[in-house]
């Protein structure tokens, strides 16, 4: 078990903040953002030595456009505000998009009987760019596709991104700002009394209202917050594999399955890295931290890719990996307000946290707007330009003068990682390090590059790859 | 118009060997791309292997064997080019590669693609468990040793019995590092049985037939469960996982490129002159088939040389597109067979004498080498996975319909 966590006494910087976020996944880092812009003085706490230690580190990368979400619900609202906020904000920070649009498939004639309702509700739902196509007309589109296609859903708009680069960007925006980042730093408890007292492992914290973004503590920070929870984090894993850049030219687009009421079921799709992912399983679990990775489980999804795309039999496997969502005991956002304490919990965010982040962010601030805070916006959002690590757009090693490549199978050069090191929201850990520039993210996990890696970044580091090298 | 007569990708024994012996037999401009800083390729890190005993006829260990490569290289006129990554093969002969100062292309009349290999890692294994730091290769592992002074762990459980594996317990024992028990999946130690007496002999317990079950750790590796030979679980504490052998060979170039790999080798299928489907590709060393020692890398490299030498004195840029080529064909437990075409037509000596085969398992049985239905060599033993073999291509191998590597077991 893990020793509880104790507070420390000084008091942050003796400041004293508008708005304290709590958690530093997506959508807290999306939420600071737009806070920040609208001139509040911003905290944001995390328990992690980096942004996106939770549940945002692993997901399949697609930007939704709703069309499966529930008719009518707040989800389906902001997964289209945030979608459409990417989508005018994205290429100005240098965040790219592939539309690569989503194939939803139906590889038996009951599945096939589903489609028109599913399409139904796409259209309901505002997205008109729908069409039903025959298993052939489908296979046209992608011709990878197993022929025991039956029909399929094309929804040409779906997009896949940069998972990692986008909330870095929506934090480095916030920090250009003047907004606070505050890591290692486990919320304990918190006090109201006109104003927030909050206590974490990493010192005292004073803000006028709180927003609660913890993800998979989401309830337990409610109730460290003095509140009766309600809501409950039923956390539900799901475990991906990764498969080689050789893939790519065989998935060129989104795979989804036909729905179940449980989840939205494995998909295959192409990454804004050049690979193809195969994934989430959806299990569910008690434990809010392991996401371990199965054998089993993993050649299952092998087994299932090949069903799906064939010619991915055999495939090398570059990398697997495991996360948890925040699932709570019902499909809906668990989104509360109390303005009589000051603050506001996103919780809940189960599975479109990636798509929905700027909308949830934009409604957070709607909220806080009936606090009274009186603040006053920001003249101007900071330019700011992320490294793009994205296989559709130029890469640094294509460019004059990048120092050597160090890791090999991403290519990434020494430039890239010596900057990220530097930059204004630098990586806390390993993990932060890989999703920052992908330096050991490709297929041989290290093998050439992690020991150069482990020297790079000596010292930097919470967790050090070399040992003996434990900063004092 | 060619950049250059010959490109070769990847200055490890095996290209440098080419490089040297396509320069001795006059071809005009043979340029190493090389994509670290210095040649050699994985000896650079080895530090315990002797190198070079019958390539230069002296020892060398780790970076000294690559400064020998450098030394010949430059004496034989080879043009060679550090720091320069080749992203990209194209038909014909063109290369994209990476350089210092951008991207480039580069047209050859003939490529050889020497890119060696590498161990599988942590993830291509689908072990289970959480994804801690401290799980390596042992190439990681001996690259934080001899290029950086650092450690990734003090105390790592060890899987695999590979001579590697020895190394990897050499190494770890030589850096302070104290390695809690080493497994091997299969029943039998891989290496050669007296060596395998040396972990024990260390005090480093070894189990055959034990598999890893579970990694635990949250930011660094903490215990692992293993499954002994008896079915018993247990639970042992250790700070790191050192995954050693089960090479592949680094083959992305071909994977991504029309060439594709041989599904059994995992390396680009070649024939007896080192030429790929693409006439004007060439592929030798351990990116034929993991692994194979430096030594041997280098003599493959030099056959290889040779023959691309005698391909363009022979017909600057004759065309082979026509040739027909006949795929090797293998029964099982049999896992890989390197030459594994077999081109009709080409005449002068071949590069490779032998096909080189690898088992997948132990088994006992008959092994034997059928041209059209036709017995030309058999011989019955066990045969041990992970273990050189090598059968001797017959001349009439070139003209033949069919050619089979059979396999009768025996129980």
């Amino acid at each position: 078990m893990r020793p509880e966590p104790t507070a420390r006494d000084e008091s942050f910087d003796n400041e004293r903040f508008d708005i304290a976020v709590i958690g530093a996944g997506v959508v807290g880092c999306a939420v600071v953002r737009r806070l920040a812009l609208a001139g509040a003085k911003v905290v944001l706490i995390e328990k992690g030595s980096d942004i996106l230690s939770g549940a945002s580190k692993a997901n399949s990368a697609i930007l939704h456009t709703g069309f499966d979400a529930p008719p009518g619900s707040l989800e389906l609202e902001l997964i289209k505000a945030g979608r459409e906020e990417y989508l005018s904000l994205g290429p100005s920070i240098g965040l790219d998009l592939v539309k690569t649009g989503a194939l939803v498939c139906a590889w038996n004639e009951l599945e096939a009987e589903k489609l028109d309702a599913i399409a139904a509700q796409g259209r309901e739902n505002g997205i008109s760019n729908l069409a039903l196509l025959s298993g052939p007309a489908a296979r046209a589109t992608m011709p990878g596709l197993s022929d025991r296609l039956v029909a399929a859903i094309e929804v040409a708009d779906e997009h896949i991104i940069d998972p990692w680069t986008a909330p870095l960007a929506y934090l480095t925006q916030a920090v250009a700002l003047g907004a606070h980042f505050l890591r290692n730093a486990e919320l304990i408890g918190g006090r109201f009394d006109g104003e927030w007292h909050l206590a974490t492992t990493a010192g005292a914290v004073t803000a006028r209202a709180v927003v609660n973004t913890a993800g998979l503590y989401g309830d337990i920070v409610d109730a460290r917050l003095g509140f009766t929870p309600e809501f409950e984090i039923r956390p539900r894993k799901g475990q991906f594999v990764v498969l080689d850049k050789a893939a790519y030219a065989l998935v060129p687009r989104i795979v989804l399955p036909v729905p179940t009421e449980i989840t939205k079921g494995v998909v295959v799709c192409p990454t804004a890295f050049g690979n193809v992912l195969i994934g989430p399983t959806a299990e569910e679990q008690e434990d809010r931290v392991r996401a371990t990775v199965e054998t089993a489980t993993l050649e299952g999804l092998l087994a299932r890719g090949a069903q799906i795309v064939p010619a991915l039999a055999g495939m090398p496997v570059t990398a697997v990996y495991a996360g948890l969502r925040p699932a709570s005991e019902t499909k809906a956002y668990r989104i509360f307000c109390r303005p009589e304490k000051r603050a506001v919990t996103l919780g809940g965010i189960r599975s479109t946290g990636l798509s929905a982040a700027l909308g949830l962010a934009q409604h957070a601030l709607k909220l806080i707007e009936g606090f009274g805070l009186s603040l006053s916006p920001a003249s101007d959002a900071p330019e700011l330009r992320l490294p793009n690590l994205t296989e559709t757009c130029p890469r640094d090693w294509q460019a004059p003068d990048h120092g050597e490549i160090v890791c090999h199978c991403e290519m990434v050069t020494r430039r890239e990682i010596e900057a990220a090191l530097i930059s204004p929201v630098p990586p806390g850990d390993f993990g932060g390090v890989r999703r920052r520039t992908r330096a050991g993210m490709g297929r041989c996990q290290g093998f050439y590059c992690n020991a150069r890696l482990a020297e790079m970044t000596r010292g930097k580091l919470r967790e050090p790859l070399a040992v003996g090298d434990e900063p004092s | 118009m060619s950049d250059a007569d010959v490109i070769i990708v990847g200055g490890g024994p095996a290209g440098v060997a080419a490089a040297v012996e396509l320069r001795r037999q006059g071809v005009g401009r043979v340029v190493l791309l090389e994509r670290e800083a210095q040649l050699g390729g994985a000896t650079r890190h080895c530090s315990h292997s002797p190198f070079g005993m019958l390539d230069f006829h002296r020892v060398y260990f780790g970076a000294a064997y690559g400064k020998r490569l450098e030394a010949e290289a430059a004496r034989a006129g080879v043009e060679v080019r550090t720091g320069h990554s080749v992203v990209r093969l194209i038909a014909g002969g063109r290369v994209e590669l990476a350089t210092p100062h951008g991207v480039e292309t580069l047209q050859a009349r003939r490529l050889l693609i020497a890119t060696g290999a590498r161990e599988t890692p942590r993830a291509a294994r689908l072990i289970s468990g959480d994804r801690p730091i401290g799980v390596v290769t042992t190439g990681a592992l001996q690259s934080y040793v001899a290029f950086h002074g650092l450690m990734p762990f003090r105390r790592p459980l060890i899987v695999g019995s590979e001579l590697v594996s020895l190394s990897a317990v050499l190494t770890c024992l030589s850096h302070g590092a104290r390695p809690v028990a080493m497994i091997e999946p299969g029943p039998h130690p891989l290496a050669p049985a007296p060596l395998m007496w040396f972990p024990r002999a260390m005090g480093i317990p070894f189990h055959c037939g034990a598999e890893l079950l579970d990694i635990h750790g949250a930011s660094r590796v903490e215990d692992v469960t293993l499954r002994l030979r008896d079915g018993t679980l247990h639970k042992l504490a250790c700070d790191g996982v050192l995954l050693t052998g089960r090479f592949t060979p680094e083959s992305a170039l071909l994977l991504q490129s029309a060439i594709g790999v041989d599904p059994f080798s995992a390396g680009p299928a070649i024939d007896p002159y080192g030429r790929t489907a693409d006439p004007h590709l060439f592929a030798a060393g351990n990116l034929l088939r993991a692994v194979e020692t430096a030594g041997w890398s280098f003599r493959e490299g030099r056959a290889v040389g040779r023959a691309i030498a005698e391909d363009l004195a022979r017909d600057a840029d004759a065309g082979l597109d026509g040739d027909a080529l006949l795929p090797v064909t293998f029964d099982p437990p049999v896992k890989l067979v390197v030459p594994g075409l077999i081109r009709r037509g080409n005449r002068a000596a071949p590069a490779f004498p032998n096909f080189q085969l690898r088992f997948a398992r132990q088994a006992r049985g008959r092994l034997s080498l059928v041209l059209d239905g036709r017995e030309m060599w058999a011989q019955e033993k066990t045969w041990r996975p992970e273990r050189r073999i090598a059968l001797p291509i017959p001349s009439a191998a070139q003209t033949a319909d069919r050619v089979h590597i059979g396999f009768e077991e025996r129980t």
